[in-house]
């Protein structure tokens, strides 16, 4: 018998970057909220001995247990979906601060361009440039609304930034709140090449705090320290911004806010209109629990986000047949692929330091920043440089076409381990009709219920956006001073086993219309009012940028929202 | 190309870490590692000589590691695993091979523990035939994929050689190895391609993961590669235009003991 809890204004599923910053911002507001984790709690004190790269890196330490629950995959609909047995393609993060703990920290607004994508594109050049299953459209929220809450963000996390930049990029209502992260010699290489060709580079926006930083809600964070351990790691210095260190401890010193850790939601509750409470089951004890709430907030990774509303029954479904449907629907993922490396017969660089935003880009090929007139896809890919502290198990610089283990392997890997420099294209990646999440109907988690369920490839429009920035990579390459440049211009089918990216995106997404999106642009359920779901899930497409400070906005943006919604009820669009 | 052959860098790193921030930070509302870095042996590693079994580079001293012993292989996996390790990361003028890094122990270690059964992975039913796209799909965990793939690369050896795969010339085995990369080998139901490639990845985490683990003995790993290992800060080197070598640090390093 599951246990009924009384009644609390506000309850949050999952405490990552969304949950922490909401929960944060709602009790500071005197608004009491109990915040659900399935994993268990954190603290910096548990990274004394972080710097092991087979426990964190190798066996994935911060990482959902995939033999509680994980996906299932196919390419197509023609395809049997398989579960994703062991880690490869990307990395759910599980415990208090989730994926936001063990994230490099680089830290991007999404572009004007991506918020308005559709009538950008067709107002350039015509509705018949898209692709027929190219399910591309605007957001419902322009680049200026939510400029107020990208400056919130950056506040909060202290993001390291240069106090310019280039003029493409949306403009910024007030600079980063501290000065960028040093320069390394391979990142003046690669900056000076890219001016050397009319480029605009800039360094990179970071997480990783540049200097000692207190923040506006008074959370002090010490420098960072170049360890070289960012991602997939926990920072023990509390200088790469998490969840952690920087939004809980607010919500916890308001006296207004209850973190259960262990707690694992399986179903919201609700009678079709509104949301009534969430039924949770307790990891450890089994036992079942059903916490009614005025405010549900889905603050979950993109897959616990959609599978949540799918296993509820809560609003459509998504069908590609009919195009009905919104729940699952524009699920997209990062185009990467594209890149050039620079060889140095003659010198070494420190590559074991880094950290994870620790670096250079460029965005002269990013969104619509370039003319797309004779190209065959739209959007592009942020390149870049970066230096995140290369580690010997995981990295393996051998040629391609050599051995890739004896005697030449090893020479060939020690040789090259601090000699090679990396420029890769960060590509967006544009929605299709038959790209979406829905439930497995055979492969079940442990608790029994559902696995969630994704059907992506990577389509032609994909292959001709990476040849491009291939291209792109190699002219910098070329340019950079090295004794040999090789190019990697090609992708083929979307493989779910080397790791490319953990920037999944869609399946509850936003919009203006509520046939096709889930959530409005308060993040507000058009289904049942008083539902809030926010995360890279409201992303209709993911863009050429890592996605975590547009995520930290909106969850800025939804705050107030709920706030809002509190006050007066309704629909707040 | 400079040098910076410190006995002591963590507590150097340390101490400028606590100068620049820690110091200004007080009372913290968070970092709280901050504290546990003023550990009670802070200096203990510049403080103290180093034991005769630490600075003499004898065989005798060698062996008393006592973790170098069996939790997983029978003598003869053990043997084969060896063997084939070296083949795979093979001594050479850089410096030691896996044998020497106690690599075939590390392995013994993983099979023993959770990644050995596979703890942290989907291994539910039903088991289906994949497409490559899809990854991994055996029923087989990992210690049992190694196993059966040992005992294969014996069999495989006999059938060819007579001899067993450790018995062979390096350029037997080398060959035997190739065989089983390419799925040119065929023993009862062994997927020969995955074991390969298994124990490949095994052996290059053996001769990098940090020593705790059983390999990486000495951390001459790391030492080969110029890898600095676990150093806490980075901050004064990380500017700099020429090529550091560092004496590398270990986990061990940073174990507090009371």
């Amino acid at each position: 018998m599951a246990n009924k809890l009384p009644k609390v204004p506000v309850v949050i599923v999952g405490m990552g970057w969304v949950g922490g910053i909401i929960a944060a911002e709602l009790t500071k507001a005197g608004i009491s909220v109990v915040g659900l984790e399935r994993g268990k709690s954190r603290s910096t004190q548990d990274y004394y001995h972080v710097h092991d790269e087979l426990r964190y890196a190798s066996r994935y330490e911060l990482m959902q247990d995939l033999s509680k629950e994980t996906v299932t995959f196919r390419n197509t609909e023609k395809m049997r979906a398989l579960p994703m047995r062991s880690y490869g393609s990307f990395l759910m993060g599980d415990g208090v601060g989730g994926a936001g703990v063990h994230w490099n920290g680089q830290s991007y607004r999404f572009l004007p361009y991506d918020f308005e994508i559709y009538t950008k594109t067709a107002e350039r050049y015509g509705k018949n440039k898209i692709p027929q299953d190219m399910t591309i459209r605007d957001w419902g929220v322009t680049y200026d609304q939510l400029e107020p809450y990208f400056v919130k963000y950056e506040q909060m996390a202290g993001i390291s930034g240069p106090a310019e930049l280039p003029e493409h990029l949306g403009k910024m209502s007030k600079p980063f709140p501290t000065p960028p992260m040093k320069t390394t010699p391979a990142m003046k290489l690669f900056t000076d090449a890219a001016t050397k060709l009319g480029l605009h580079p800039y360094i990179i926006p970071s997480a990783n705090l540049s200097q000692d930083y207190t923040n506006p809600d008074g959370i002090e964070r010490a420098v960072c320290q170049y360890c070289g351990f960012c991602e997939r790691f926990g920072c023990e210095y509390g200088a790469k911004a998490d969840p952690v260190v920087t939004v809980l401890p607010v919500a916890q010193k308001s006296g207004k806010f209850e973190l259960r850790t262990y707690c694992n939601v399986t179903e919201i509750m609700h009678d079709g209109k509104k949301a009534t409470g969430v039924k949770y089951v307790n990891t450890l004890t089994g036992q079942e629990s059903v916490q009614p709430a005025d405010v549900v907030v889905l603050a979950g990774y993109v897959f616990t986000n959609v599978r949540l509303l799918l296993m509820s029954k809560l609003g459509q479904p998504y069908d590609p047949k009919t195009q009905k449907g919104a729940v699952g629907r524009n699920y997209a993922y990062q185009t990467n692929g594209a890149g050039s490396s620079v060889y140095y017969e003659d010198r070494e660089f420190n590559l074991a330091m880094g950290a994870g935003s620790l670096g250079s880009c460029l965005d002269d090929y990013n969104g619509d920043n370039f003319d797309h007139g004779d190209l065959k896809f739209l959007h592009g890919a942020n390149i870049r440089f970066t230096q995140t502290g290369l580690r010997p198990i995981q990295y393996q610089p051998a040629p391609a076409d050599g051995p890739r283990w004896g005697q030449a392997f090893k020479q060939a890997t020690l040789h090259n381990a601090n000699r090679i420099l990396g420029i890769s294209g960060q590509g967006a990646s544009m929605p299709n009709r038959y790209h979406y999440l829905d439930l497995d109907p055979e492969y079940k988690d442990s608790l029994g219920l559902p696995l969630i369920r994704m059907t992506f490839d990577f389509l032609d429009h994909d292959r001709e956006l990476v040849k491009f920035i291939a291209s792109k990579t190699k002219e910098i390459a070329d340019q950079m001073g090295g004794t040999k440049t090789t190019v990697n211009d090609t992708i083929k089918q979307y493989n779910i086993v080397p790791y490319q990216s953990t920037h999944n995106t869609g399946g509850t997404i936003m919009g203006a219309d509520p046939d096709t999106s889930v959530v409005n642009s308060y993040l507000q359920m058009w289904d049942a009012e008083n539902v809030f779901i926010c995360g890279a899930s409201n992303f209709p497409h993911n863009g050429g940028y890592n996605p975590t400070s547009t995520v930290g906005a909106l969850a800025y943006r939804v705050a107030e929202g709920i706030e809002k919604y509190m006050n007066k009820g309704g629909s707040l669009v | 190309m400079t040098k910076r052959q410190s006995k002591q860098p963590v507590d150097e790193s340390r101490r400028k870490f606590l100068k620049y921030s820690g110091a200004a930070l007080g009372g913290a509302v968070v970092g709280g590692v901050i504290g546990g870095l003023v550990g009670s042996n802070l200096n203990k590693s510049a403080k103290e000589a180093p034991t005769p079994q630490e600075s003499e580079e004898t065989p005798t001293a060698r062996d008393q590691d006592y973790n170098h012993a069996l939790m997983f292989f029978s003598q003869e996996q053990f043997q084969t695993t060896e063997a084939a390790a070296e083949r795979i990361y093979p001594k050479d003028d850089n410096g030691p091979g896996a044998q020497e890094l106690g690599v075939a122990f590390f392995i013994d270690h993983q099979m023993a523990g959770a990644y050995g059964f596979n703890a942290r992975e989907y291994m539910s039913p039903p088991f289906y035939k994949a497409e490559a796209s899809q990854g991994y799909q055996l029923t087989f965990k990992r210690r049992e994929l190694l196993a059966l793939g040992l005992d294969a690369l014996n069999e495989y050896s006999e059938q060819k050689h007579n001899k067993k795969f450790y018995k062979l010339s390096p350029e037997e085995q080398d060959a035997v190895l190739t065989a089983f990369e390419k799925d040119e080998v065929d023993l009862k139901d062994v997927p020969a391609s995955a074991f390969f490639a298994m124990l490949r990845n095994l052996t290059i985490e053996g001769a990098y993961a940090d020593p705790l683990y059983g390999g990486n003995r000495n951390m001459d790993g790391w030492r080969m590669r110029n890898y600095p290992g676990n150093q806490m800060s980075f901050t004064e080197e990380i500017e700099k235009e020429e090529f550091i070598k560092m004496e590398p640090l270990s986990l061990r390093d940073h174990l507090q003991t009371s």
